[in-house]
Order: C-alpha cells, then structure tokens, then sequence
C-alpha cells in the first residue's frame, strides 16, 4: 500500500465505477480503460497512467454498492489499485477476493490524496494524519479464496481433486 | 432453536440436519441464472479448464438458465457478438433454459424465471444480476453472484463458502390506501434501513400485508431488498405461491413450501403499519433517499420510464394504464413503456393497455431492461429528470451522470406523466 490516488464518497456504485454502457466490454484486460468513465478527473488520471500500481482508493460506507457487474472490480484490478473503505457491499466484496483485488474494510477510515496509508497488524495507519482504524477482518471463508490465488484458482483445484475422486 | 427460512434452506441445500446463521456451507444449486453477462461467464468457465486436459462442460445444463434483456435487441456489434457467443455456448451444451431475444418467450430474467416455472419454495438460486433477491418471493434463497462465482458453481455445481446469513423479519401490516402498493412499501423499507442496513442479511417478509400480497407485489418487494443491501429478501412460500406457480407458472410437480419455526432467531424485527403510508419516492442520487410524495411533489419531469424486473408486470402496467386512459401524456414530458416479457406485453395488448399508452403518446418498447440501466436505449439529457418505476438512481444510472432519477410506483408514474411534474396519483388529474 502506499499513496492515497482518491477519495471518494459514500454509496459510490458499480454505476460509478464502470458505467453501464460499457458492460459489453467483459475482459479484465479491456475493462480498465473504463474506470470511472462518468467521472473525467478520475479516469484521466487513471489512463495517464499518473496512479502508480499500489495506489489506494479510498472510499466512505456502502462502497460498490449496486449491480454484480464484475468489470467494476477487474476495472480497478486492472490498475493495482488497494481500495479501503468504512463498509464494502456484499457482491463487491466476494467479487473482489474472488478476482484478487486488494480491498480491506476500515470503518471510519479518512485521508485527503498524497495521504501515506498503509496495514500495520489488524489496524489502517494513515501516517500523514497520524490516525488509525480498525480493519474488519475478511469472512474466513473467503481467506481460502484469496489464500488459494482466487476463485479460478480455487475452482480449479476443486474440480481436479473431484475428478480424482471419479 | 428455532430456524429461518434461510438457515433451513441451506440446511437442505447443503446436505446437513442444521445450520445456523455464521456457519459456512457449500449449497447446491437448483438455479443458476444469467443474461447476457454469461459471456464472461463462459470466459471464465473455460479459463477454469485451461491446461487441465479436461473437457469444459457444465456440471448439469437442466439447472442453467440464460436469459437475454440487458440490451435487446442489440445495441453495438460487440453486444451482438458477445450473445453470438453465448447462443454457440447454448447450442454446444444443449442448455434448454434459453430465452433469446423473441416476442412470445423472451423477457427479463427476473420475470422468466417465475412465470416460466424454474424456480420453486425452499430452492438456492443464483444469479449474476444483483436483483436476483427478486425470487425470494416464491420462498427461495436466492441471490446475486459475480460472474466468476457462476463460473465456479458451472462447474462444481455448489455456490462456494457461503457464509449462513443472519436475518432481519420484517412485519406488515395493514391496508394499503388507494394508488399505494408494494413499491412504496419497499422504498419505505429502504429509506429505513439505509442503502447499507442489511447488507449480508436477509430480509424475511411477514404480516397480513404479506399474505393478502400477489407473487407479483412479493416480487417487487423482494426485488429491491438489495438496495438496502440484503443478500436477499424472502417471503415464505404460502397458498398464494402455490397458486402462482400452478395457475400462472404451470408447474405440475410437488411444490414443498420451507417456512420458519416460530421460535426463529432473528436479529431484530422491523414492523411497518401501510395503512398510513403515502406514495414513496427515492429521491436522486440513492435509492434510501426516500421521501413521500408531498414532500416532493412538483418537480419537473422530462421523462416517464415504465417497466422493469421492478414494476413492468400486468398489474404494473393496469395500474399505469387506469391513470392515463383518455388522457394525454403532458407536452415537454416523454413517456417510455417497456413490459417486462414478451408474455406480459401480450397480455398487455390483450388487454388494450398497449392502445391506451399509445394513445396517450406513450412510446410502447420491447421487452427487456430498456433504459433502467443507461446501456441501450432512453438516455436522459444533460440536467433531465426521469420519473421512473426501475429500482437504481444511482449518479448516471440512466446513461448520464448529469441527469437526475426518481424511483416510485407505475400509479405515481402515469399521474405524473399526464401532468408533467412530479405528482401523487390520489389526488387526479
């Protein structure tokens, strides 16, 4: 983690992220072109390659609310982004761990952009504003996930062990 | 200890005596859902094969259903070559659950998928669509996924690692007042909880209010329980379901409704009295920002849209067609029509509500998610107010982050259609 590129609201929804009238764009190498795509400040920055991989995104409550579209996450992916957020919606979240997008859930987190925030233990330090927050541990069902190298990963290794089996 | 509808699903589901909310499980899936977005399905379901030297072939084709209505017919080449792809897909496998984009058999997943019959009480279905919560409403367990998930249950035919959820009941009721219905009621539950409230939680539907409710009310309620954040919404399968689904679906086989245990836990109870509630609208730009119409009555309208997986059922379109009948559509406002399936619309023209929207100078469309979504058609200009029946309001939802969108019911739709503004349907034109 590193340096906050954004700061953005509450209720930012995959609407936001990745505008419906580029959902026929499907694969992860496509998508990230179209981050933010309503939102000219932000994709701009994105496309001039300014955010360097690591980069954090900062988000308030409900982040990623909205449809299940998965471009919105491999979007962000695309970029190496590290989002952290106050609370993460459901579908966001699992289709983050499932794709291997960095997401941790700080509720309260807060930064201004050029910020320095990184994970120290269980807790978000925000060393330029010399606060910190809690970080809501993932369900560890989902640890499995992330720990296998994600859902195709983990699929894989489930399908092969089954047809092992017969 | 008493269980929830949820917990005994997934219980059944996942082959065990008990669960309880916090337990994880792997359910097997009844229903797999998807529409156009199963190309990246497909993307990923053979990226899952790759280098294996196994043959990619879905787990069971009988449980898959694709469905297509994003952007019907299509709007670019690459939409039209992404549903290529997926017809190939659907020819190769042999997957008979297939609505392409036709008059009589097409439609919006989340309507298909009942009136067809495919989904029953007490099944795990999964979709990627995040308003799959909608069939909740014939007392299933059923929720939205990402496509990579789908890609996942395709192939081992078990949603992965769920964790049991925790449930909110909430009880209604008490009599509806004229022109308001089971939309106000949900976008009151909304405002209510806040766009996060139950987030991975499970909203379980009691009460009279409930009871008396057609599946068709259910499946609105249910619809929008994800823009309170819910996993899903539920209302336990009752007569009126069985009802539903052997007068209006067709289905033949034992139906075996799941309801809770009296002694369910549940981690707080929301009661709602209707009788005094007003007609609600969500105001720009979130879905909980919920108000009653004399609150927001007045605002200029530019365009109507109604229709939708929320409102755009028979009764929707009665409803909408009772209030503009003999009237006119105001000038300066547009008003967009789009049922939800190709049955719908047939009834629709049965019925003569098509002839009295046209009529009106309403622009009847296709069957499908016509402008909810901003892909595909009905574009809002900039500084534009949509009044409209979908169920997101989000910033740009509608294809332009300088328009605005109010959520209300298909009454509130046509009243404020004939005059123009926002405007409350009990009160006439």
């Amino acid at each position: 983690m590193g340096k906050v590129a954004f700061v953005v609201g509450d209720d930012v929804s995959t609407d936001v992220i990745y505008p419906g009238r580029y959902m026929a764009t499907v694969l992860p190498t496509e998508t990230p072109q179209y981050a933010f795509a309503n939102d000219p400040a932000l994709n701009n920055k994105l496309n001039a390659k300014l955010v360097p991989p690591g980069s954090v995104l900062v988000g308030g409550k409900n982040f990623g609310c909205g449809s299940s579209r998965e471009q919105a996450v491999s979007c962000l992916k695309g970029w190496e982004l590290t989002i952290v957020a106050s609370d993460i919606s459901r579908i966001f979240l699992q289709n983050s761990i499932n794709l291997g997008l960095n997401i941790i859930t700080a509720p309260g987190v807060e930064a201004s952009e050029g910020d320095e925030v990184v994970v120290e233990g269980a807790k978000v330090v925000n060393h330029t504003n010399g606060k910190s927050w809690d970080v809501v541990p993932l369900p560890p069902a989902r640890q499995a996930i992330i720990d296998a190298g994600g859902l195709i990963a983990f699929t894989r290794k489930r399908m092969l062990e089954a047809q092992a089996k017969g | 200890m008493g269980k929830t509808v949820v917990e005994k699903i997934l219980a059944r589901a996942a082959g065990l005596p008990a669960v309880s909310a916090g337990d994880v499980v792997e359910p097997r899936v009844d229903v797999a859902m998807s529409h156009e977005n199963a190309a990246l399905v497909i993307n990923q379901f053979l990226e899952i094969y790759e280098g294996t030297g196994i043959e990619a072939h879905p787990w069971d084709v009988s449980k898959i259903a694709i469905i297509f209505d994003h952007r019907v017919p299509a709007e670019s080449p690459k939409t039209a070559s992404n549903q290529k792809k997926i017809r190939e897909f659907v020819d190769r496998h042999k997957i008979a659950r297939f609505h392409d984009i036709r008059g009589d058999v097409g439609g919006i997943c989340h309507q298909i998928l009942p009136e067809y019959g495919y989904v029953r009480p007490g099944q795990v279905v999964v979709g990627t669509d995040s308003h799959t919560t909608s069939h909740g409403a014939l007392g299933a367990f059923s929720f939205g996924i990402g496509a990579t998930e789908m890609a996942s249950v395709w192939t081992l035919g078990v949603a992965l690692n769920i964790e049991v959820p925790t449930t909110i009941k909430i009880e209604v009721n008490g009599e509806f007042g004229p022109h308001v219905g089971p939309k106000d009621l949900i976008l009151h539950v909304v405002g209510t909880l806040t766009a996060q409230g139950a987030n991975f939680r499970v909203l379980e539907f009691h009460g009279e209010t409930m009871r008396k409710m057609s599946t068709s009310g259910r499946l609105a309620v249910c619809n929008m329980s994800v823009e309170a954040g819910a996993t899903s919404g539920i209302v336990p399968a009752d007569e009126e379901t069985i009802r539903y689904l052997r007068e209006e679906a067709g289905v033949t086989d034992p139906i075996e409704p799941v309801v809770p245990d009296a002694d369910a836990v549940y981690e707080r109870v929301v009661t709602i009295d209707v009788s005094t509630l007003e007609p609600q609208i969500a105001c720009p730009h979130t879905v909980d920002n919920v108000k009653p119409i004399s609150e927001v009555a007045g605002v200029k309208v530019h365009q109507i849209v109604i229709g939708s997986c929320t409102n755009g059922r028979i009764d929707d379109l009665e409803a909408a067609a009772d209030i503009i009948r003999g009237k006119k559509v105001a000038q300066g406002t547009r008003m967009l029509v789009f049922p939800a399936s190709g049955r719908v619309f047939q009834e629709a023209l049965d019925r003569g509500y098509v002839s009295d929207f046209m009529r009106a100078g309403a622009v009847v469309m296709n069957a499908g998610c016509g402008p909810c979504l901003g892909v595909h058609e009905g574009a809002l200009g900039d500084n534009e107010v949509a009044v409209s029946t979908t169920n997101r309001n989000f910033k740009g939802r509608m294809g332009n982050p300088k328009s605005e969108v109010y959520l209300c019911s298909p009454a509130v739709a046509a009243a404020s259609a004939v005059a123009g503004v926002l405007s409350d349907p009990r009160k006439g034109n």
